[in-house]
């Protein structure tokens, strides 16, 4: 039943629309507007979307409006919201920033545009698909070129070099570490994304057998994981920041909190987040990162078309643009931005070759060699799982 | 005139506030009992409430919005009165008075975040003592703001609502004659502050009952101050259906909906408590009042009055000056009192991304303050024609959208317009803050309306004009002053706006407030600061216009002078 309905509305929109025939998408997107629903709270990610929806405007004549969300989850509301009132048509969201959870939840539901369309975009044959696993299954699911890649991500620590001088290496060591420093360390809430990513590298480290948590969490699997997360969170609230007692909202309150002095450890998906603040004068340049030895969790971030998309073909326009070697340059500049790049360096042209070998990372960026290594993304089952836990067990007190 | 044509204008006003509003509570309503078929609830049921109640913290939740509803009224109220009763007259009082215009134009999100700025662990409070007076190099680990009984949060809402009951007071005491009735008090051997309490106050509270009640219901249900101030585990109730409306998972729909409902029982109830309180205290002092004490000795009260009051008025404007100083720093370490390096670069970037959020407030600003202006004088003038004054349960009408919750409509509201495809555009957006705009224009019209001298248009009319030139020549430029001030109010109100502007803008508005809300989601402290400082801009500017314009238009008409008591 899904089936067939995804088929024949790809068929309808195939036939007026062949992204393999990239000039008539480029002629069909001409004078139309791409809504793009993105997080909006990065002064540094706002002005990227606004150079790149000028480039685009420029190039191609696609007008590109930044739609700012506090939280991906009200744009999924929004579509699914929607669907319910019967908007098959001319829909609010032409494309928007996606990751994990949200994009399992839009694809289960059939709110995505019904068909592979990502592979066919002219800068797609540069993306790092063999080096980069993440690129083609998001949190263990698969994309099917229903999303494009748009950036690169891996958890890494920071803290401040001229304050801190003993590092905890892994989980373990963190519980001692917070012991030792009392209320100096804090995890934003989940369902946080950057807090419920702390919960679940806390789970890959802590379980006698990390392999359970890339399949389906059933009741069997998924209560010696949740016993052995949930003693280590029992045994480390108390020595949290405010005694676990109130929690930061975000990864950005987190930095906040660094800055104040108020925590001497904080964490990032963004690996050059931390050299990002200190250009921005956010941090002080004695910062430097981090990261545990048994690795972290790595993934990747996407651009998606939901269903009912009102300019399909100025969304594709768009998601190619973002992917081009000149955009993911320019993003991976800590100056701009400091979003790692989704492309394989080694099969582009000398000349974008040369865009990517000038950027200086920043003193607070680990290089590739110094991470170790990334760690897929438990299903999302699983996350489903530890939060409603989380929730009942410290979400009142 | 005729009397039909003088109905039309109130019953388009009542349509304009309360249908948006009963449409919305039938759109919250019939999901909360489970019925909304498009997302296949199609019978009706009591599981929404069944899972609402199940809901981990949901007591405390529910105790907190009424904490935060009862005792910030009840600070805010009580230095009104210790201001009003202890120091009318002096010159403290009329530095006050000034004030408060400019300190009601700070929106409350602007007011929490400085207040936050101002007061956190490692505030500029603790800046500026630190390290030498405190002893601390490192920030101290408190629980402030987001401290478990919403401490944090009331006193930051209370420090909000003192100017808007102060300016409700000062526009209501002419017609209380104060000074009258205080003087017969005290020559009745009462002390100043008692003689005050005795004899205004009682009259006072009776003309401004229902802003008292529009504070209550407002910081029952109050979203965004909750947020950046109130506690998390759990947050207050409409914080927390605030959550569950936005997530992704539809089936939360419907608890969010059976949350709507229960919100708004909750902000009747604080209702509730606070008019059982108002006759206890109604007897209290009846008792106390034939008592025969007269309290002449009352300098400790008066005192504590005025520090209240100063301390009020410093964190505003500290916190606002904190946050002025934010978007130009540099790096700011703690313990430091100032920024180690000045730097435009925040004001110089967001100058290129603010166009069309600014375009976008003032437009809907512009909009929804010219209807509801229009509206509302053609409401007060076919009160002029028809002679026929507001009943005092008509007024009761004006408060129902400063009363019902905005939570409680707001998303049954979306979803209607949803289904009837009309969402995201100009007109409905607009419509939606007329809701808000309407009533305090209207309440802020009217006295000055009617209070105008009815001779001048009988004199007109013996001089054989007719009612539209009485109107127009007459009413309209006479009263310029108090329409552009209301004006002015209206247009803060509508920029201050942000549940409606993203719900039923859809994302598509941008405006400053939604703009100052994303970007505090990414917690960088000079672009809320500089979003703030815009925030409060815009309305400041509304009401500069509302003072400049007439000073230029009358500037030789020697009796259009504002007269200054």
């Amino acid at each position: 039943m899904a089936g067939s309905f995804a088929l024949s509305s790809g068929a309808s929109f195939a036939a007026d629309l062949d992204v393999k025939d990239w000039q008539a998408v480029l002629a069909k997107a001409k004078g139309q507007t791409v809504y793009f629903h993105a997080w909006g709270g990065g002064d540094r990610i706002n002005a990227y979307i606004d150079w790149a929806g000028q480039q685009v405007a420029d190039r191609y004549g696609v007008t590109v409006k930044h739609v700012k969300v506090s939280d991906t989850a009200n744009v999924v509301s929004q579509i699914i919201a929607e669907k319910a009132a019967g908007k098959e048509e001319g829909g609010s969201v032409d494309l928007v920033w996606i990751n994990g959870e949200n994009f399992a939840s839009l694809k289960e539901k059939g709110l995505l545009l019904p068909m592979s369309w990502a592979p066919d975009l002219p800068n797609y044959q540069y993306a790092d698909i063999d080096g980069k696993p993440t690129l083609t299954t998001d949190f263990t699911i698969p994309t099917d070129g229903l999303e494009s890649p748009w950036g690169m991500a891996q958890l890494s620590f920071y803290y401040d070099s001229a304050i801190t001088t003993d590092l905890p290496k892994s989980a373990a060591e963190l519980l001692d570490w917070a012991k030792k420093n009392p209320g100096r360390f804090a995890y934003p809430k989940p369902p946080d994304f950057i807090g419920s990513t702390f919960l679940k590298q806390l789970a890959l480290e802590l379980a006698e057998d990390p392999a359970v948590l890339s399949s389906e969490a059933t009741d069997a699997t998924y209560q010696p994981v949740a016993d052995k997360l949930f003693a280590y969170l029992d045994e480390l609230h108390p020595h949290l920041w405010r005694q676990a007692k109130a929690f930061p909202d975000n990864v950005s309150s987190l930095k906040n909190l660094l800055a104040d002095g108020e925590t001497e450890i904080a964490f990032t998906f963004n690996p050059s987040d931390a050299s990002a603040s200190i250009a921005n004068q956010e941090l002080p340049d004695t910062v430097r990162s981090f990261t545990f030895e048994g690795g972290t969790i790595g993934n990747s971030h996407f651009v998606a078309i939901p269903f009912n998309a009102n300019a399909k073909a100025g969304a594709l326009v768009l998601a190619d643009f973002l992917l081009s070697p000149e955009a993911q340059a320019v993003k991976q500049d800590p100056q701009v931005w400091g979003d790692p790049t989704v492309l394989n360096i080694a099969s582009l042209s000398a000349k974008d070759k040369a865009r990517f070998e000038a950027l200086d990372l920043g003193i607070a960026t680990l290089k590739p060699e110094e991470f170790g290594p990334a760690l897929s993304e438990p299903h999302a089952s699983w996350l489903t799982r530890f939060e409603a836990d989380w929730t009942k067990r410290y979400a009142v007190q | 005139m005729s009397s039909r044509t003088t109905l039309i204008a109130p019953a388009v006003a009542l349509i304009l506030m309360l249908g948006p509003i009963l449409a919305g509570l039938a759109g919250s309503l019939a999901p909360a009992f489970g019925w909304l078929p498009v997302l296949g609830g199609d019978a009706v049921t009591l599981d929404p409430f069944r899972a609402l109640f199940a809901t981990a913290g949901l007591g405390k939740s529910i105790m907190l919005s009424l904490a935060a509803g009862l005792v910030t009224t009840l600070i805010a109220l009580l230095i009104t009165i210790g201001l009003l009763g202890a120091w009318s007259g002096t010159a403290f009082f009329r530095w006050i008075e000034r004030l408060v215009s400019p300190l009601l134009s700070i929106p409350h999100a602007a007011t929490a975040l400085g207040f936050a700025f101002l007061l956190a662990p490692s505030g500029w409070l603790t800046r500026m003592i630190s390290p030498d007076l405190s002893g601390w190099s490192r920030p101290p680990d408190w629980i402030f703001p987001h401290d478990g009984l919403g401490l944090a949060m009331i006193a930051g809402l209370a420090t909000k609502e003192l100017p808007f009951l102060l300016l409700v007071s000062l526009a209501a005491l002419p017609q209380v004659n104060p000074r009258r009735h205080a003087n017969v008090a005290r020559t009745l051997g009462y002390g100043p502050m008692s003689a005050w309490i005795y004899a205004v106050w009682p009259r006072l509270y009776a003309q401004i009952r229902l802003p008292v009640f529009a504070v209550i219901a407002y910081a029952t249900s109050v979203v965004d101050v909750a947020l950046i101030l109130g506690p998390t585990n759990p947050p207050t109730l409409a914080v927390q259906l605030t959550r569950w409306m936005s997530d992704p998972d539809l089936e939360y729909r419907f608890l969010a909906s059976a949350g709507a409902i229960l919100q708004l029982a909750v902000t009747l109830f604080a209702l509730l408590l606070w008019w059982v309180g108002e006759k206890l205290t109604g007897r209290l002092f009846r008792h106390l009042a034939v008592s025969g004490a007269r309290f002449q000795q009352d300098l400790l009260l008066r005192g504590a009055a005025a520090m209240a009051t100063i301390a009020a008025v410093l964190v505003m404007v500290l916190g606002l000056a904190g946050m002025g100083l934010w978007s130009i720093a540099g790096l700011w370490r703690f313990p430091d009192a100032f920024p180690a390096t000045l730097s435009m670069r925040s004001w110089e970037r967001q100058a290129t991304m603010m166009g069309d959020p600014l375009i976008n407030s003032v437009l809907i600003g512009s909009l929804a303050t010219l209807i509801a202006l229009v509206v509302t004088i053609a409401c007060l003038e076919s009160e002029n024609r028809s002679r026929r004054k507001t009943s005092r349960r008509s007024l009761m009408l004006l408060y129902v959208p400063l009363i019902v919750p905005q939570v409680a409509f707001l998303f049954g509201l979306q979803l209607l317009f949803l289904l009837g495809g009309s969402a995201h555009s100009l007109p409905t957006l607009v419509l939606s803050h007329l809701i808000f705009v309407l009533p305090y224009i209207f309440l802020s019209l009217a006295d000055p309306w009617r209070s105008l001298d009815p001779r001048y248009a009988q004199l007109a009319a013996s001089l054989g004009c007719g009612p539209w030139v009485a109107f127009l020549r007459l009413r309209l430029p006479m009263l310029l002053r108090p329409i552009l001030t209301a004006a002015a109010v209206g247009f803060a109100v509508s920029i201050g706006q942000y549940l409606p502007t993203l719900l039923i803008g859809g994302g598509r508005w941008d405006t400053i407030t939604t703009e100052a809300v994303a970007l505090s989601a990414g917690g960088n402290r000079r672009l809320i600061g500089v979003y703030a400082l815009v925030q409060m801009a815009l309305p400041f500017a509304g009401f500069l216009l509302a003072t400049a314009l007439p000073a230029l238009v009358f500037r030789n008409r020697r009796d259009m002078k504002p007269v200054h008591g």
